[in-house]
Formats: structure tokens, C-alpha cells, sequence
């Protein structure tokens, strides 16, 4: 394990993080803000320590695989303590599990808060809060791969950062492939915004809810979410949602004109037929909760998005409803959006992986000798691609279980313990009953925070990373 | 013409043996003197012992008198790059086998860059013409000029059907008005029916109709035609690989039963809808496992032609089926008409009818106006397109006064995008293209059709 390099990097990331906290301590100087002087130290702090780090450039530059997901997980976790600090320093929320838990939630772009009054927080701490979203969203070593220049093998950083069963690289090389990626990405952020603020949404509320939709976060500035936002801005927000679930390649092949190409791509059509298919039929369960069809399609088709791209936006108390439309959420909360989006879950892809290898296996009983390989976007998937999808469900499932079983202990209802857990693995941010739209985390026991801090990490960063931290195979020399 | 033939194996001697009996010159290139001396002992053909790519060995072998050059050694590359160095330095028209899929969708580019002046994929045309059977599931063999719009379809009048003791002249009245008997065989004798000729069952006749009229036909004269839905491919060479894209496209349902796993897998990517099986087709649990029983059309295509005959009369003594055997060896061209195991397809023999086809239609410049020929109830009748260019002695005569060769019939006459089923009242003109069946060897224009 080459130790010095990953502290190197990590140190060029503490950097940018501090960089990064200047833009809410512009905002905090705007709005004149006291707590922007927390800020603005927490930002020192990050610098300091960043530069500490880098002091001294090591000789050995090489990165293996395991480096790439140590580093991953490591990365993750420090800018989430350092990102807590302007919270704490502040006093904003005292709690230092609390202020982790909500960070966590926001570079996951999770979405789930602790917080009982949102409003209460100071402007410059909303729009970092908001931030985190947008910087998470497309994954924080992919945003210093597109803007640092670094020796590092980067193919392994971005392997283990990115969500998706198997990563293409759009261009040869993989720093480009990162500015292309965060290029489509800024470009689409400002689109909303001006969407947002063109149709009279307050300036600030517009660049927050933008910055959300963005990362697939989901973090409201105010307690109702979404709901006291104009329908057209519901609108627009619905379908910013649902963009940044698509894989970012099918946009850079439309940008290059490789339609073609662009049709091809399976997980995108599916995508969208899911979601046609789920606001379907919410629609019509929940006809009987709304004064109109169009109110209502314009309800189910704002939930769909938000809950499929793994956002966590509402316009409404969707715990009201009844059981099926419910259930048909909770279900597509574990499908989540596309690979290579800055949505979470188990994305559409390993669903039509899974969906063809159940098919394959009921056809090789039928025709035992059968050879049938598995393709997607008219290409042969490799075998252990598959493997790793299969066993990526496995240990999906396990720390479903066992997370579940730890949330247990605090005696809540069962759909409160499953789906809090169900929530923030696959990065949604609210569940049902206390943890619903309307509710929060706050109730939760510092055990219960822990391990959902846990489980919203190891569902962004698709388990691998998290479970290397964990594992002493890692860890020994050999 | 002074032909070079590049690779003497199993296509080269059959097209050098055609060519020479059409009169040509013909020089065989090859490295190996065994077969070289096989093909010169048995034809009236010259042998050049070398290697095709090699520059002073094509100038030895002539290639600078040659007016064509024809390449069919087993390796694709080997004929592409001997065909570019024959048309640089012999500026001679040149034809390649190329019959690796890899190639085949870049094939007019390669022909464009290489100079060719034809290539030919023997494996894609052999998928070709079972597509063509399969679609017209109870002909034996089918052919189709004028650019589709009509076909020659083979068939043997089965017993009890309308067809059995029919006078020729009442065909048009009784059966199809748009259909016409081109040739009749009976026994070994072939014959070229006049009006009072009489039908007999279990004669084979050929019968020019067009396409989609072939099905109605069929149902009239009592042979069962239901569409082909489910295909049995046995060994997943390159021909299954065509045949089964052509007959997914046509949403058939393609099962191919291939030995080596490598080649399934490769199979399987390529063909994602097709049921690719990992097992020996001569294996009866296989089959049995696989359904064989329930299949409209069972094609064998393996290697080797022992197994595939005995794969085919297996399948026509257990299934309802039609068959389709490959066979490569020459060896047993004699007797395998007289076996029944469906219709033999045969690479070499396509690939030598093409080029003879091509040698013959190079001879356009020279006076031939053949566009297409095939050769009907095993070489012994042929089928061919003429386009009419000029006028001459055929044209403008109506034809019931004209007189024919013996053994030469008209089928039909296109002219622009119609198809004429000639009647005495009708005429030739300049511009047609027409279709005739002849067992004279050797016409070249329409002329040659009149009796001297």
C-alpha cells in the first residue's frame, strides 16, 4: 500500500475543500452573516491541513487498485469530518454525530437531514450544505482528477469513485474524460438555476434546490421540501431530477452527434420507461389525494423523479398515501437511477444485468447445453462484470440486513427501521413514518446515525471502497 | 481468354475444369506440385508451380497476357494482396474469394481500394440461396432474375396433385396463368416441355413464376407450404452465421448446435437472439433434448460430409422436416442426387458458378450479353438472363413465328418494370431482358436462340 501518496493526495483534496468553502463564505459576506467567520475558519483548517500533507512529495507515485478504493473511502470520510466543522464551530448543530451525519448525507447527496427546523440555519451554512450536494454528486476525487494535475495512475481513483457496474472512459484520457464530465455537469446546473429563476423563484432558493437536483441530493431550505414552490418551478425541478439520473455518455454522444450510439443506449430507454411506468401508476392510486388529474400526474411525476434519480425532494406528504403507491416507491428506491449519473441505488443497469441473467438461467434449463452471452447496448458484458454486479447485490443485501437489525434496537416502528435504512443506502434521503418527507433523523440513537453514516457511504461509493477499509486483507503488507 | 487461377484446392480445379470446357486458356498457380498435377492430369489446363503473392513468380506464370486473374486460395489475405499485385502489374481484371465475415461488410471498399472486379463469399452466397429455399419451403431450388421480380423454382410433382398427367398447353388455364414449365426431368433425360408434353409424377420440373406468387401455387398443386418458423442449424460455421442473421432478420427462430465453445460464445455475441448450443449435433440426446422433432427446417452444415449426410437422412427418418446437407467433397457428386437427404448445397459449386458466370459476362465487351446464368437439374439445363442490346435477327418477330433452337425456351420478358409471360403475340425489342432455359451450352446474345 503506498501510504505517502494517498496522504498526498488526500492533502490536494483537504485543499480544494477549503477552496471550495470559500463560495458559502461569499455567500455569508452577501447576506452579512456572522457565521461566516466559522466558515471561513473551517476553510483555514482545511487548508493548513491540506498543505501539512503535502509537504513532502513521495518518491513512489504508483497507485494499485486497493490504493484507488482506500483512497476513495479515506477521502470520503476525512472532507465529511473537516465538512462538519463549520457546523459544529458554529454551533448550528452542536452535535458532532449530528453535524457528520448531515454532511455525510450531503456528499452522498443523500439528502437526509437530522435537522427539526431547516430554517433556523444561517444562509452561507444552507448553501454549503447545499454545495456538499453538488460537489458529491459527481464525486470529489473525479472533480480533483479534472482540475489538478497529478502523477497518479487515475483510472483506479475513478474506478472505485464512480457508480455503475463497469466505467467507460469517454475520451482516452482519464483527466479529460473528468472535465467533459464536469463540464455537461456545470452547464446543466446553471441551466436550472436560470430555469428556476426565471419563473420567480428567489435567487437563493433557486441556486440551492439547483445545486440539489444537481448532485441528486435532495436537502430542501425550507421544512416543506418542495411544496410551497410554484407548479412551473416544480416543474422544472422534476425534470432537472430526472436529467441528472440519465448516464452522463449518453449526453456527451448526443454533444458529439453520435445518435446512434445515443439510442443504443439500453439503460437510458429503460430508465425512462420505469419512470413512465411508475408515475402511471401512482397517478391513478393517488387520483382521489388531489383537487385535479394534472395536479395530481404533476405530484406523482415530481415524487417518481425525485425518489428514482435518488434525490429526495417532495411536494407533498407522500406517508399519507396508501400502501401500493408506497410500496411502489419503496421499490424503485431500490432501482435508482442510471450508472454513471450522479443518482444512487442500485442503478438501472445492474437491474437489466440482473433481469438478463435471471432469463439466461430459466433458458439454460431449459436448453441445458445452451451458450448465451449477456449484452447490453448491443455488446457482450464481460463474466466478471457480471460477478462483480452479482456480488455487489450480495453484499448490498448483507449490510441491508444487518443494518436494519442495528436500527432495530432503537425500537422504532419496522417501516421506519427499514426504510431509514433503505433510504440512505441508496442515497434517497426520506422514508416513510418518522423518517418521511415531513420528518427527520433527529429522533435516531448516535448508534443508528453511525451506521446510516456507514451505509450512506458504502451506497455511494458502491460498497467496494467501504468494505476495503474494513478489511485486514487490505491492510497487511503483503 | 487467358485466364490465371490462383490455388488449386477444391474451387480452383472445379472453375479451371468449367472454364477450360468453355474454351478458355487457363494457367493454375500453386505451391503445392501434388495438386497442380491433380488438376493437370484431369483437365486440359496449364500448371505453374508458385506462390500467388510472389511478384517474379506471377510474371513467370504470364500474368502480364492475362486478361483475368482469379484468386481463391484458402486464405482471404493471401487473395486480396495476389489480386492488387496481378492488376498493377497485369492490369488485368481480377476476382477474389474474401469469405471471412470480417470482411464482408467492408466489401465495397476493399473492392474499390484492391481494384477488384469481383469478389465472391462463397459461405454468404450459400446462405444466400438456403434463405431463398427455406422462404419457399418445398422447392428444391430456386433462382431469381430480373433484379427479384421473378424466379425459377425447382420442384417434383408429387403423386395425386393437379400437375400429374397435365398437358403443358393446359397449364395456363387450369393452374397459373402467370407461371410456366421451363424443364421437365424424367429419369436422367432432361427436357425442354412443348405444348402437348404431359406431366408425370415424380418428374422434377422447373417453373418460372414470380416470387409471390410461389406460395398460392404451391397450395394449388397439393404441395403444403406453412411458413418456415423454426431453423435447426447444425455446426456454426460461417454459412450459419449468415444464414442465421438473414433468418432472425426474417423473425425465424435460429437454434445452431455448435462443438467448440469458443466459437458458441463468439456466436452468441454476435448472433444475441439466436439459441446457440454447446454440443455435438450427431449426438441423438442432443437432438432429442433440442426438439429436433418440432423443426420446419433442419440444415446441416458441419465440416465434415460424413456427418452431415448421415445427420440428414437420420433427420428425414425421424422428422417431418425439410433438409438442407452440405457437402464439399467432389467425390460423390454421382450418387448424392440419388440420396434422400434434401437439398445439397455445395460452396464449390457455387463459388465456381459465379465466376463462370462473371468469366462469361466479361465476355459483354466481346459480344455476350448473358447478365445471369444458373444451372438447372444438376448442370444439365441452364437458365439465362440476356439483356437485348441491339436489334438483330431476334427482335421484332412475334415468336410464335420465330424460330427456336431445339430445346430453348423463352420465360419470361422484362421490359422497364414490367414482366412479361411471353405469348406467340408477343415480340423481343431492343432494351428487354429475357429470360430463357436452354439445354444448349455456350449462347452468348439472343441471336444465338434462332435456328440457323
Amino acid at each position: 500500500m503506498n501510504f505517502a501518496m494517498i496522504l498526498y493526495i488526500l492533502g490536494a483534496l483537504l485543499g480544494l475543500e477549503g477552496l471550495l468553502m470559500l463560495l458559502p463564505c461569499l455567500v455569508g459576506v452577501i447576506y452579512g452573516e456572522s457565521t461566516t467567520a466559522y466558515l471561513f475558519v473551517s476553510a483555514i483548517i482545511c487548508f493548513i491541513s491540506g498543505l501539512l500533507l503535502r509537504i513532502r512529495k513521495p518518491k513512489k507515485t504508483a497507485l494499485r487498485a486497493k490504493d484507488g478504493f482506500v483512497l476513495t473511502a479515506l477521502a470520503w470520510i476525512i472532507i465529511s469530518i473537516l465538512g462538519a466543522l463549520p457546523f459544529v464551530l458554529s454551533g448550528e448543530i452542536p452535535d458532532f454525530t449530528d453535524a457528520v451525519f448531515e454532511v455525510v448525507s450531503g456528499f452522498t447527496t443523500t439528502g437526509s437531514s437530522i435537522l427539526t427546523q431547516v430554517e433556523s440555519l444561517s444562509k452561507c451554512m444552507l448553501f454549503w450544505r447545499s454545495f456538499t450536494h453538488w460537489i458529491g454528486g459527481m464525486g470529489v476525487l473525479v472533480f480533483l482528477l479534472a482540475v489538478l494535475p497529478s502523477s497518479a495512475d487515475e483510472m483506479y481513483i475513478m474506478k472505485a469513485e464512480s457508480p455503475g457496474p463497469s466505467v467507460d472512459k469517454l475520451v482516452p484520457k482519464v483527466r479529460q474524460t473528468a472535465f467533459i464530465l464536469y463540464a455537461i455537469y456545470f452547464i446543466m446546473t446553471i441551466i436550472t438555476i436560470i430555469a428556476l429563476i426565471l419563473f420567480n423563484m428567489p435567487a437563493f432558493d433557486a441556486v440551492c434546490i439547483a445545486l440539489g437536483a444537481a448532485g441528486t441530493g435532495g436537502f430542501g431550505i425550507l421544512s416543506d421540501s418542495c411544496a410551497s414552490y410554484s407548479p412551473t418551478c416544480q416543474i422544472i425541478i422534476t425534470v432537472a431530477m430526472f436529467a441528472f439520473g440519465v448516464n452522463f455518455k449518453f449526453y456527451y454522444l448526443i454533444i458529439i452527434r453520435e445518435f446512434k450510439e445515443a439510442i443504443r443506449q439500453e439503460e437510458v430507454a429503460i430508465y425512462g420507461i420505469i419512470y413512465v411506468i411508475a408515475v402511471a401508476i401512482i397517478s391513478i392510486t393517488t387520483l382521489a389525494e388531489f383537487n385535479s388529474a394534472s395536479e395530481t400526474v404533476r405530484h406523482a411525476a415530481f415524487q417518481v423523479a425525485s425518489i428514482m434519480t435518488t434525490t429526495g425532494y417532495a411536494t407533498c406528504d407522500f406517508n399519507l398515501w396508501r400502501s401500493l403507491p408506497k410500496g411502489l416507491l419503496v421499490t424503485i428506491m431500490f432501482i435508482g437511477a442510471c450508472a454513471g449519473s450522479t443518482g444512487g441505488g442500485m442503478k438501472v443497469s445492474r437491474i437489466i444485468l440482473y433481469f438478463k441473467q435471471i432469463n439466461r438461467m430459466v433458458s439454460e434449463y431449459i436448453h441445458p447445453r445452451s451458450i448465451k452471452k449477456i449484452m447490453l447496448d448491443g455488446r457482450p458484458v464481460d463474466e466478471a462484470v457480471l460477478r462483480s454486479a452479482n456480488l455487489y447485490l450480495l453484499a448490498y443485501m448483507f449490510i441491508f440486513v444487518i443494518s436494519v437489525f442495528i436500527i432495530s434496537v432503537d425500537d422504532l416502528d419496522l417501516i421506519t427501521t427499514f426504510t431509514s435504512v433503505a433510504a440512505t443506502i441508496n442515497n434517497i434521503g426520506p422514508g416513510l413514518e418518522i423518517v418521511g418527507p415531513c420528518g427527520n433523523y433527529s429522533t435516531l440513537s448516535i448508534l443508528s446515525k453511525w451506521t446510516l453514516i456507514f451505509d450512506m457511504l458504502a451506497g455511494r461509493l458502491e460498497i467496494v471502497p467501504m468494505l476495503m477499509l474494513f478489511s485486514p486483507i487490505v491492510w497487511r503488507r503483503r | 481468354m487467358n485466364i490465371l487461377i490462383a490455388g488449386c484446392g477444391r474451387v480452383g480445379s472445379t472453375i479451371a475444369a468449367l472454364l477450360s470446357n468453355e474454351g478458355h486458356e487457363i494457367t493454375v498457380m500453386d505451391t503445392s506440385n501434388a495438386s497442380l498435377e491433380k488438376v493437370t492430369n484431369s483437365t486440359d489446363v496449364m500448371g505453374f508451380q508458385g506462390d500467388c503473392t510472389g511478384y517474379t513468380d506471377q510474371l513467370n506464370a504470364g500474368i502480364e497476357d492475362a486478361d483475368l486473374f482469379i484468386a481463391v486460395t484458402n486464405n482471404d489475405e493471401k487473395n486480396m494482396l495476389s489480386c492488387l499485385m496481378a492488376h498493377k502489374t497485369g492490369h488485368c481484371h481480377t476476382v477474389a474469394r474474401i469469405k471471412s465475415p470480417r470482411y464482408s461488410d467492408e466489401i465495397l471498399y476493399l473492392k474499390e481500394e484492391l481494384g477488384l472486379s469481383m469478389s465472391i463469399n462463397p459461405e454468404r452466397a450459400a446462405a444466400d440461396e438456403i434463405t431463398r429455399l427455406i422462404q419457399i419451403p418445398s422447392a428444391l431450388e430456386v433462382d431469381t432474375f430480373a433484379k427479384g421480380k421473378t424466379s425459377l423454382i425447382a420442384l417434383v410433382v408429387p403423386e395425386k396433385s393437379p400437375l400429374d398427367r397435365l398437358i403443358v398447353k393446359d397449364f395456363p388455364s387450369k393452374i397459373a396463368s402467370n407461371a410456366l414449365v421451363c424443364v421437365v426431368r424424367r429419369g436422367n433425360e432432361v427436357i425442354i416441355p412443348d405444348g402437348n408434353f404431359v406431366l408425370m409424377a415424380k418428374d422434377k420440373i422447373s417453373i418460372s413464376i414470380a416470387l409471390d406468387k410461389v406460395r398460392p401455387f404451391l397450395n394449388k398443386v397439393g404441395i403444403k407450404s406453412k411458413p418456415v418458423k423454426n431453423v435447426l442449424l447444425a455446426g456454426g460455421g460461417t454459412i450459419s452465421y449468415y444464414l442465421a442473421k438473414k433468418l432472425i432478420d426474417m423473425h425465424v427462430s435460429v437454434k445452431i448446435i455448435e462443438k467448440d465453445l469458443n466459437r458458441c460464445e463468439l456466436l452468441s455475441e454476435k448472433l444475441p437472439s439466436a439459441i446457440i448450443i454447446n454440443a455435438d449435433a450427431t449426438d441423438k440426446e442432443v437432438l432429442t433434448e433440442e426438439a429436433f422433432e418440432n423443426m420446419d427446417v433442419i440444415c446441416s452444415l458441419m465440416n465434415d460430409d460424413e456427418d452431415n449426410i448421415m445427420l440428414s437422412y437420420y433427420c428425414r427418418k425421424k422428422t417431418e422436416a425439410k433438409l438442407i446437407t452440405r457437402i464439399r467433397k467432389p467425390s460423390f457428386d454421382d450418387i448424392i442426387g440419388d440420396m434422400d437427404i434434401g437439398v445439397i448445397i455445395s460452396t464449390r459449386k457455387i463459388t465456381a458458378e459465379y465466376i463462370t458466370k462473371y468469366v462469361r459476362s466479361m465476355y459483354d465487351m466481346t459480344g455476350s450479353d448473358v447478365e445471369t446464368l444458373y444451372t438447372l437439374q444438376d448442370g444439365l439445363a441452364e437458365a439465362l438472363e440476356i439483356n437485348v442490346k441491339r436489334s438483330g435477327k431476334a427482335t421484332g418477330i412475334p415468336l410464335k413465328d420465330l424460330p427456336l433452337k431445339q430445346n430453348t425456351l423463352l420465360c419470361c420478358i422484362s421490359r422497364g418494370k414490367k414482366i412479361i409471360r411471353p405469348t406467340g403475340k408477343d415480340t423481343i425489342e431492343p432494351g428487354d431482358s429475357v429470360v430463357l432455359v436452354t439445354t444448349q451450352k455456350g449462347l452468348k446474345s439472343i441471336d444465338d436462340i434462332i435456328r440457323m
